[in-house]
């Protein structure tokens, strides 16, 4: 009884899949639209959107069709029913979206399953695309930009470093990434603290760090409202940061950030693959049509919705309108495009991203703070991944 | 209500009389098997209503029945989800057993918290409640060794059912197994409150001290219901591990609690259909709302909750059973054909 | 090491007195009139809404936004209380739970709706940034100045709950609400007050937050649990018992960061637990 039912359900879905996809191609994207992460779901959904404006919702002869749901945060368990849904209650063909590691990788079981082609947007864990065939990501990878950092940093005469980060599987991976790039090319590490996730008020930590009398401090901050506070109390603790070198990945000086710091942000020296400041004619264009859009500046997470776009649509191309998840991953395997982030591509092997990661400083530029380029290693695999046992 | 039930003579006739089952109540849960039916694509969806009705129903008893407001449920429900799935991890992914061991796990750590939670009362205990919780999360997110921390637990994989059925991508199975659980736990919760183990408890609620008075025992009996609560929350994430192969912080946070004690007073508390139609309600209505606009479905959920105290006072049950309760209707209702009316 | 214990120790004031005025409000209307108000953070936030749109939108000074988030915070309870609360002072603990965390999901949408997702920028006037350094000691201008305000708005508190004929109404109310009504006090008025008050002081928390912490659409829903713990700990109805509550747990916080970082995200947890079970009514609770 329940064999032929679940034969009946196939059957439907195939049928209902099939007559849609002479005319439609549905994308189900998951992340969190409300609650504390809403802010860069808004910002990836500002990249998809702007991409599908400039370029059109027909593909290869197919419209496309994005399909929104909410995961509301943490929450693996409703991130792998809504893409289980989005598949077979709502007839989607390609996943893409996922703010957060926990979410990428419950959802990943979905695109196994199912072998449905999968682009991860923005959850940044190395492990995360190795968990179904069927993904890419157009995001980055925690490791990749924090350990070209560690390495970066050695070589611009830091050699004693206070590591700082949040209390939780990405910050471990930031400081330990960090450490490998610092301490294969010869540093030291003197000491090290991490902080509650929840933590708002950074003075104790910062003072704590200033105490151990490091020549540079290393920072791992999510977004929200952390590193704004964070920034306030390394220039209210009166660390100067032309003696002591203050670090971190892009997150510690995104632009809210900044306006919130002030004057205390200038000085700061992170590592990113993207920013609105970045300087090329691509970008500059891009930024404009952003903020025509959204009234806003685009960041990283509305880079990985822009380019998990442009990834899903050239991919179609290729297979000629074909969603079937091999023919999409084999397409996209290997492709190499030049984005508002600068040159970068699918590694045919993992299907990660490979790209440049910018050393930036902040800087006033006409009167507003920017993170400037004024360094950069380029072509970037993720470092975890390539040490992994084949 | 007098006029339909039959003279009540002592203790022994007043619980019989209770625990008949009503027509309502049989025709609710014929109900439930409808999704097979009519939303076969919405089976995943009313497996996870499912367990978040379990997960309600057991707050039920300590919060509607034993007057304990519990705003750190989610310790248990996430306590018995990672034992789950740290028991499939490494190597045992037979469900049934799985689900057996995480209710003892959960009742067990709820046997030791019960010591401190029938010591107090009132703001004091929801603070208590709230902060274990707190705990047990910061202790899950430090212990990644254990639980992979903020990555969620990797490597959860379950065994087919009984050997038989394998947990499908369209939840058909997931659905079975998270309804018949619910409905095994529902009839024991029934039983229990129906008892008169169950009636002192309710005198608990009402009033402590007389119950002390009167030489009841009231923290042994806090003391049970409490542990029995706390399997039933066990067996709750148990059954959400098992059925989504996934276990992150997110099943210790406060957020979960919280959902599910704003889910039980929207269905209405110390009814034992309470947290169930609460459940119900809530995860269906945010489904579809989200599903409209998946940015401020916050926004029309909030509009409900205040709908339903401002119209329908003590959850939707406890607004129903006042109107019905009422003379007019019971005036109309005995017009209807005896059939209809229902046999309570 | 005395060095670093005087920086903790200001650090820890400093946020103690955050959380005291985010939470005084909720503590004497809960001691008042038993009404569970779970959107007192909504006051907050709107205090913080208040304050970011006239600085960046109208050009006002911070200083003088902070009077305007007082009152905008206050005026907007006031109508919340009329048309709402007010039904529901006699109904059940649940129902009162219900309604406000309703009110909570609508303001955070409705924030969302309106400003968006993303943290909103404060830029505080020069005076106001920076720090002192005293003896080895780094002061922050504007935690200085967070302690300051708190010191006079307590004393201002308490001066009008001791030493005026309301404050004397409002003492007995939460003393003992049955007695106070059988002597003529009128009690609803004395609270209507006291909840605009209350939440007029959340407005203004709110909008002192922001340099701190930041704000977005959930601080309605972030704050609410360390508001929670403050009345808790410190006892209903007791503004003294706010003041010491906000000021402890600010304090152990602050230190347990500092001297103890691998537990620092336990450690405001086991003070809270700590002091409830040594005291379940509160420091300074009566009930």
């Amino acid at each position: 009884m329940r064999r032929t039912f679940v034969g009946a359900a196939v059957a439907v879905l195939l049928a209902a899949t099939s007559a849609n996809a002479q005319q439609t191609i549905k994308i189900g994207v998951v992340m969190s639209f409300s609650g504390q992460f809403a802010d860069p779901g808004a910002q990836i959904d500002g990249g998809i959107k702007l991409y599908m404006k400039q370029h059109g919702d027909m593909v290869a002869g197919k419209k496309i069709e994005i399909i929104r749901k909410d995961s509301g945060g943490i929450a693996p368990d409703v991130a792998k029913r809504l893409s289980q849904e989005v598949i077979v209650r709502e007839g989607a063909t390609i996943l893409a979206g996922y703010d957060l590691t926990p979410n990428a990788l419950a959802a990943a079981d979905v695109s196994a399953q199912a072998k449905t082609f999968m682009v991860n947007m923005n959850a940044a864990t190395s492990v995360i695309t190795t968990k179904s065939p069927y993904m890419a990501r157009t995001s980055f990878t925690v490791w990749a930009v924090n350990e070209s950092l560690g390495a970066w940093a050695y070589k611009s005469g830091v050699r004693k470093v206070y590591t700082l980060v949040s209390d939780f599987g990405p910050g471990w991976d930031g400081e330990a990434a960090f450490t490998k790039g610092f301490k294969d090319a010869g540093g030291e590490i003197i000491g090290s603290a991490r902080y509650p996730v929840a933590n708002l008020d950074f003075t104790a930590f910062i003072q704590r760090a200033k105490d151990a009398n490091p020549d540079g401090i290393y920072i791992w901050v999510p977004g929200g409202p952390q590193p704004a506070a964070i920034g306030k109390a390394i220039a209210e603790r009166g660390i100067d940061k032309s003696k002591v070198k203050v670090m971190g990945q892009g997150e510690l000086t995104y632009e809210d950030a900044l306006k919130s710091m002030g004057d205390a942000g200038l000085g700061l020296i992170t590592a990113f693959h993207y920013d609105y400041n970045h300087q090329s004619a691509m970008n500059k264009a891009f930024v404009a049509a952003y903020n025509a859009e959204f009234k806003r500046n685009p960041d990283m997470f509305s880079a990985g919705g822009y380019d998990g776009m442009h990834l899903i649509y050239e991919s179609l191309k290729k297979t000629n309108g074909s969603t079937d998840g091999d023919a999409l991953i084999a397409a996209a395997k290997g492709m190499k495009w030049e984005s508002p982030r600068g040159p970068m591509m699918i590694d045919p092997e993992t299907r990660d991203v490979v790209q440049t990661v910018y050393i930036r400083r902040v800087e006033k530029v006409n009167g507003a703070l920017v993170n400037v380029e004024f360094d950069k290693v380029e072509n970037v695999k993720d470092p975890w991944k390539a040490r992994q046992p084949k | 209500m007098a006029s339909v039930a039959p003279a009540i003579s002592g203790p022994h006739q007043y619980l019989q009389a209770q625990t008949r089952w009503s027509r309502v109540e049989i025709a609710f849960w014929l109900a439930t098997l409808l999704p097979f039916v009519v939303a076969p694509n919405y089976l995943v969806l009313a497996s996870q209503v499912a367990i978040t009705a379990l997960f309600a129903l057991s707050l039920d008893l300590i919060l509607g029945y034993a007057g304990i407001v519990s705003l750190g449920h989610a310790a248990f429900f996430g306590f018995g989800a990672y034992t789950a799935g740290i028991i499939s991890k490494y190597g045992w992914g037979e469900p049934l057993s799985g689900l057996l061991i995480s209710g003892i796990a959960a009742g067990l750590l709820g046997y030791l918290m019960s010591f401190v939670i029938a010591r107090f009362r009132h703001l004091a205990l929801i603070m208590i409640t709230l902060g274990f919780g707190f705990l047990l999360l910061e202790a899950a997110n430090s212990a990644s060794w254990l639980t992979g921390g903020a990555d969620g637990l990797q490597g959860v994989r379950m065994w087919p059912l009984l050997g038989i059925f394998k947990f499908d991508l369209w939840g058909v199975t997931s659905y079975w197994y998270s309804l018949i659980v619910l409905f095994l736990l529902f009839l024991v919760s029934r039983r229990l409150i129906h008892s008169p183990f169950g009636l002192s408890l309710r005198g608990i609620r009402e009033n402590i001290v007389r119950m002390r008075a009167i030489g009841a025992e009231s923290r042994a009996h806090l003391q049970k219901v409490y542990t029995i609560s706390a399997a039933m929350a066990g067996i709750a994430g148990a059954v959400l591990t098992q059925t989504t192969e996934t276990v992150s912080l997110g099943v210790l946070d406060f957020q979960r609690s919280a959902d599910l004690l704003v889910m039980l007073i929207l269905g209405g508390a110390g009814r034992l259909y309470g947290g169930i139609v609460g459940a119900i309600l809530y995860m269906v209505a945010r489904d579809q709302f989200s599903g409209i606009n998946p940015q401020y479905w916050y926004f029309p959920i909030g509009v409900l909750l205040i709908a339903v105290v401002l119209f329908l006072p003590n959850g939707i049950l406890g607004g129903l059973a006042k109107i019905t309760a009422s003379e007019r209707l019971q005036k109309w209702m005995r017009t209807l054909p005896p059939w209809l009316r229902g046999a309570s | 090491m005395i060095v670093s214990m005087f920086g903790v120790l200001f650090d820890g004031l400093a946020y103690g007195m955050l959380l005291f005025l985010l939470s005084v409000g909720l503590s004497v209307t809960l001691g008042m009139m038993n009404f569970v108000n779970l959107a007192h953070c909504t006051f907050g936030m709107i205090g913080g809404y208040v304050t970011v749109t006239l600085m960046n939108s109208m050009g006002w000074p911070f200083l003088a936004t902070l009077p305007a988030a007082f009152l905008v915070a206050a005026a907007a309870s006031v109508v919340f209380e009329r048309t709402m609360f007010r039904r529901l002072y006699r109904s059940t603990d649940l129902d009162q739970c219900l309604l406000t965390i309703g009110l909570v999901f609508v303001s955070v949408a409705s924030a969302a709706w309106l400003y968006g997702t993303i943290q909103q920028p404060v830029n505080l006037p020069s005076y106001l940034r920076g720090s002192y350094n005293v003896m080895g000691v780094t002061i922050g201008v504007y935690r200085l100045f967070l302690i300051g305000m708190s010191i006079v708005i307590t004393v201002a508190l308490v001066g009008a709950l001791e030493y005026t004929r309301f404050g004397a109404q409002v003492r007995a109310a939460v003393d003992n609400q049955r007695m106070a009504r059988g002597l003529g006090i009128n009690v609803d008025g004395a609270f209507a007050v006291t909840f605009a008050l209350g939440s007029g002081l959340a407005g203004l928390g709110g909008a002192l937050a922001i340099d701190i912490v930041g704000l977005d659409p959930s601080f309605a829903l972030a704050y609410l649990v360390y508001v929670l713990i403050v009345v808790s700990v410190g006892g209903l109805g007791s503004i003294a018992g706010s003041l010491v509550a906000a000021i402890v747990l600010g304090i152990s916080d602050m230190a347990g960061k500092y001297y103890f970082p691998e537990i620092g995200s336990f450690l405001i947890y086991l003070v809270m637990l700590s002091l409830l079970m040594w005291r379940p009514v509160g420091l300074f609770g009566k009930r």
